[in-house]
């Protein structure tokens, strides 16, 4: 896939600042960890993040989440990976990841991306309903920096567009995770070695 | 240019151990022990039947289950899950250390499946506290573990080396979580993300192997992949014992190349505790003198070794955890537990007012020896205080002398105040 759109969800607190340090359990609580059936994951996507407890009912497919610094910390669960792609997100993009998270992404070939530079202004500005009900996106606890606009990302470049605009730049993915995604996971990719 | 210790155990385990593991080189590594444990470990046998349906594992004899989150399992999903791995495991010829073993990771160190400069991986996100003895472990997803279990390999990034020099001696009124928590408290998560960690400093080299455990286990709320500890004579001694043949200890070069240095002062260090919500929002005790306290846990894979129990018998003996609070104490292991319970110490506790548990992670995962309620005030020996971890409650973590002492004064304290 070197260009796909979705609605960008922006993970931020009441600030407008994307959420540093969002662990596992606050992804995929401790509490559904029995769960293996991968379609059951979803539905509790973030059910333990202030400000998003609703975020698996809102989320569409083909959304793209956007969240702070060393996202995933904490546990080896791979539901917090698994999740997401439930509920048909095709992406996140973060300032840095977990080391373990990371690793689960890539190696189920969920593409995550790092974040080079992100223009928060032009992305919270825009289609953004005051009470942040018609931002079917992401939703802020006081619906500000939320928005729930259409973006682009084009792999090839590595950047992210909100109309003509560069809203993101990341960083591209390394060797390895991208032979494993295009590979499909690391157990596809292994048969190749 | 030298390299570091976890730059040496990776380029010894390397498919192209020639090529140097620089930092950023994606390799190959073998790795000598992969395990599962009750938490993840039915979502490997999964990923394992459904990707290599039929097949073996690749080397059985290097392949454990270890059960430590939900020991015995209470509730159906988890005694459904640990069913499925022991099926699994008999299939395979897999050894499997059952419910009453203890903390995989403490396990694999008790046991000798893990020496220094090794490797291993598991569904343990505190697996790093292989670093204890010098070797490399590292937590993973089920579906990485799926595919060590029948590859007997899988690929790292060499991590950068963030070089730590701890400056002092470890005063006679703190303990290695103290050490523990100052670190943690003044790296954040940021400083080590992503990387492995080299600690130094005569307080370092003086730590026991449970010291070092503690330490170790608190590599993941720094964001890293490993706290590396050099062996000190008494580990080499004790890892060659369970091995019945001398180990050999991976040093790091003198002239390793380090990404970044860092320096934690524990000169005049006093007791430590990390405020709920976060394990690195780090105080001295001494702050937080008058807050009342519900619920005193003490165990986990940070705290739970016989040492670590033992000073806690050391600080109760003769005394009451103050009416009214629920005080809970888990050994890590069997082998430990026996040994409390050999000395004299089990006693102490329950003869104290503590509950005390089978071995295993106890109250830390699944809340399985009590969760807190609204507004309930825990101390925790563990390593994460999350909000929601624990329970709806708030939780500090501190020292298991912290913990024990404020047991007994029913607020918040220091072993001081008691003995
Ligand atoms: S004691 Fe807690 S942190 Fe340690 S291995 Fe068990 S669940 Fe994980």
């Amino acid at each position: 896939m070197t260009e796909y759109s979705g609605r960008i969800w922006l993970i931020v607190d009441e600030q407008g600042k994307l959420i540093d340090d969002i662990d596992t359990d606050m992804i995929y609580h401790n509490k559904y960890l029995a769960i293996t059936d991968r379609a059951q994951m979803g539905q509790y996507t973030f059910d333990n993040l202030e400000g998003y407890r609703d975020f698996a009912s809102k989320a569409q497919k083909d959304d793209i989440v956007v969240v702070g610094a060393n996202f995933g910390s904490g546990s080896s669960r791979q539901q917090a990976v698994d999740c997401f792609r439930t509920l048909g997100v095709t992406s996140i993009f973060a300032l840095s990841y977990g080391a373990i998270y990371k690793r689960n992404a890539i190696n189920s070939g969920f593409p995550i991306l790092e974040i080079e530079e992100i223009d928060m202004e032009a992305l919270a500005t825009g289609s953004v309903a005051t009470d942040g009900s018609a931002a079917t996106g992401g939703v802020a606890t006081d619906g500000s920096a939320a928005t729930g606009d259409e973006v682009t990302v084009i792999t090839e470049e590595s950047v992210v567009k909100k109309g003509e605009k560069v809203v993101i730049k990341f960083k591209q993915m390394s060797k390895v995770q991208k032979d494993i995604h295009n590979a499909g996971n690391i157990f596809e990719y292994a048969k190749g070695l | 240019m030298g390299l570091t210790i976890i730059e040496k155990i990776m380029q010894a385990h390397s498919d192209e151990p020639a090529e140097p593991a620089m930092p950023g080189k994606i390799i190959w590594i073998g790795i000598d022990v992969r395990s599962a444990r009750d938490f993840g470990g039915a979502n490997v046998v999964k990923n394992f039947r459904e990707h290599y349906p039929s097949q073996k594992v690749h080397d059985s004899s290097k392949t454990y289950f270890t059960f430590d989150c939900n020991v015995p399992a209470n509730t159906i999903a988890y005694a459904n899950n640990q069913h499925i791995c022991r099926g699994f495991a008999k299939e395979q010829g897999v050894k499997l250390y059952d419910v009453d073993a203890g903390i995989g990771s403490h396990v694999m160190i008790e046991e000798g499946l893990l020496a220094p400069g090794e490797t291993g991986v598991g569904t343990d996100s505190h697996l790093n506290i292989l670093g204890a003895v010098g070797a490399f472990g590292q937590g993973m997803g089920d579906q990485d573990i799926a595919f060590v279990f029948k590859a007997g390999k899988t690929w790292f990034e060499v991590p950068h080396t963030v070089r730590i020099d701890v400056d002092g001696d470890l005063p006679d009124t703190c303990t290695p979580k103290d050490l523990t928590l100052k670190t943690v408290g003044t790296l954040g998560t940021k400083t080590c993300l992503g990387k492995a960690q080299e600690f130094f400093g005569p307080a370092i080299d003086k730590l026991n192997l449970a010291g070092r455990i503690t330490l170790a286990s608190m590599a993941t709320e720094m964001g890293s992949i490993i706290a590396l500890l050099k062996p000190s004579e008494d580990v080499l001694r004790y890892c060659s014992e369970l091995r019945g043949a001398p180990v050999q200890p991976t040093e790091p070069d003198a002239d390793a190349a380090y990404s970044g240095n860092a320096t934690i002062d524990i000169n005049g260090l006093k007791p430590q505790i990390s405020l709920p919500g976060t394990p690195h929002g780090v105080t001295d005790v001494d702050t937080l003198a008058d807050i009342h306290v519900d619920s005193v846990f003490i165990g986990s894979c940070t705290n739970g070794t016989y040492e670590d129990l033992k000073a806690v018998a050391g600080i109760v003996k003769g005394r009451r955890i103050k009416p009214g609070l629920f005080g809970s104490v888990v050994p890590a292991t069997r082998k430990g537990y026996t040994r409390l319970l050999k000395e004299g110490h089990i006693e102490t506790f329950i003869d104290a007012g503590f509950l005390v548990s089978n071995p295993g992670c106890g109250g830390c995962a699944s809340g399985q020896i009590g969760m807190t309620g609204e507004g309930q005030v825990q101390i925790s020996t563990s390593n994460r205080n999350f909000a929601g971890k624990q329970g709806a409650g708030d939780t500090y973590l501190a020292s298991p002398e912290t913990a024990a002492a404020s047991a007994i004064l029913g607020h918040i304290g220091t072993a001081e105040e008691v003995l």
